[in-house]
């Protein structure tokens, strides 16, 4: 037991040691100020890495997108307009989440349009079976099991 | 029939999305096309290496079609890249330099080791107009037309074989 607890502690360790490099640390007013900055620069992308995003990396344009993210806060800005001001420089490849725009009406509706077109295709399955199985009875069999149940509840 | 067309509609599916998929891995993720194409270059009001009394701002681009080159004494790319930026200025191409996060001394350094193909530099020791440029490494190249509108981006290394391939026709097809 004693080995899982310690285990445990070296794990807690060990990330936050791995988190350390890419944090600076942020005197903010409010605790909103400080909840918006964290969830904005995680959901920025580093431009220059592959998938990280720029809370989580050491290269200097995420530390200098970090401190850009810092400041217009300070100034009082949205986080659309944030958000706006580092596209408007790095294009769309910086947003995790992209924005509802005409060519993204597809990506953000497939999964919807999936999602109904495979409840209509499993309720229209349901009825098929269900009509089948009805009609699978003549009326010759219809009566013979008619015939049977009596017999069943007359015993 | 129909109901056996209907029972292949998973397996088309399949192979699109497939098709899809598969051109994504030969893609270079870093072939990024610049948020700010077909647009100004953006403001700035910085002083040159050459002279720290004398402040350029964005009228510099505009009149004839230059090349803007972001580098770096600490960029090893770049020392590689010269060559091709002196060929460039040799065949009568204009190019203004951004020195990117750098010092005086060391940029000043650079070009005396290297050559120096720009007709100015512009002294971006902050990194402010590179962050508007959304630059994130060095070397990247910018083409701006007479009117000052960003028209080509070039991500990374100029190779040699680029000057005659991209370049060049990239700027003669602006002027």
């Amino acid at each position: 037991m004693a080995v899982i607890r310690w285990f445990f502690v070296i794990l807690l360790l060990a990330t936050g040691m791995a988190h350390g490099g890419a944090v600076e640390v942020r005197e903010f007013s409010n605790p909103v100020l400080e909840q918006r900055y964290q969830s904005l620069t995680a959901s920025l992308r580093c431009p220059k890495c592959q998938n990280q995003a720029i809370n989580d990396s050491d290269s200097p344009i995420s530390q200098d997108m970090r401190e850009r993210v810092y400041a217009m806060l300070q100034d009082g800005r949205s986080d659309m307009e944030i958000r706006d001001h580092m596209v408007q420089r790095f294009g769309d490849y910086v947003l995790y989440n992209p924005r509802l725009e005409g060519r993204t009406y597809l990506l953000w509706g497939l999964p919807a349009v999936l999602v109904v077109a495979g409840a209509v295709l499993v309720m229209l399955l349901i009825r098929a079976r269900r009509n089948a199985s009805v009609r699978a009875l003549s009326n010759e069999e219809r009566h013979r099991l008619e015939a049977l149940i009596k017999q069943e509840k007359g015993q | 029939m129909t109901r056996r067309l209907l029972l292949m509609l998973p397996l088309v599916g399949f192979l699109v999305l497939g098709a899809f998929l598969y051109q994504g891995l030969s893609l270079n993720p870093f072939q990024r096309e610049s948020a700010l194409m077909a647009r100004e270059f953006p403001a700035f009001q910085l002083p040159t290496l050459e002279d720290p009394e004398r402040i350029v701002d964005e009228s510099l681009l505009e009149g004839e079609v230059t090349l803007v080159n972001v580098w770096g004494e600490w960029c090893p790319t770049c020392k590689q890249e010269m060559p091709q930026l002196l060929d460039l200025a040799d065949r009568g191409v204009r190019l203004v330099g951004v020195d990117y996060k750098d010092t005086r001394e060391k940029g000043g350094a650079f070009l005396a080791e290297f050559g120096n193909p720009f007709e100015v530099n512009i002294f971006d020791s902050e990194g402010v107009l590179g962050f508007d440029l959304g630059v994130y490494g060095a070397p990247e190249t910018f083409l701006v037309d007479r009117d000052g509108i960003i028209r080509y981006h070039h991500t990374g290394y100029i190779k040699p074989e680029d000057v005659h391939d991209v370049i060049l026709p990239e700027v003669r097809k602006w002027q």
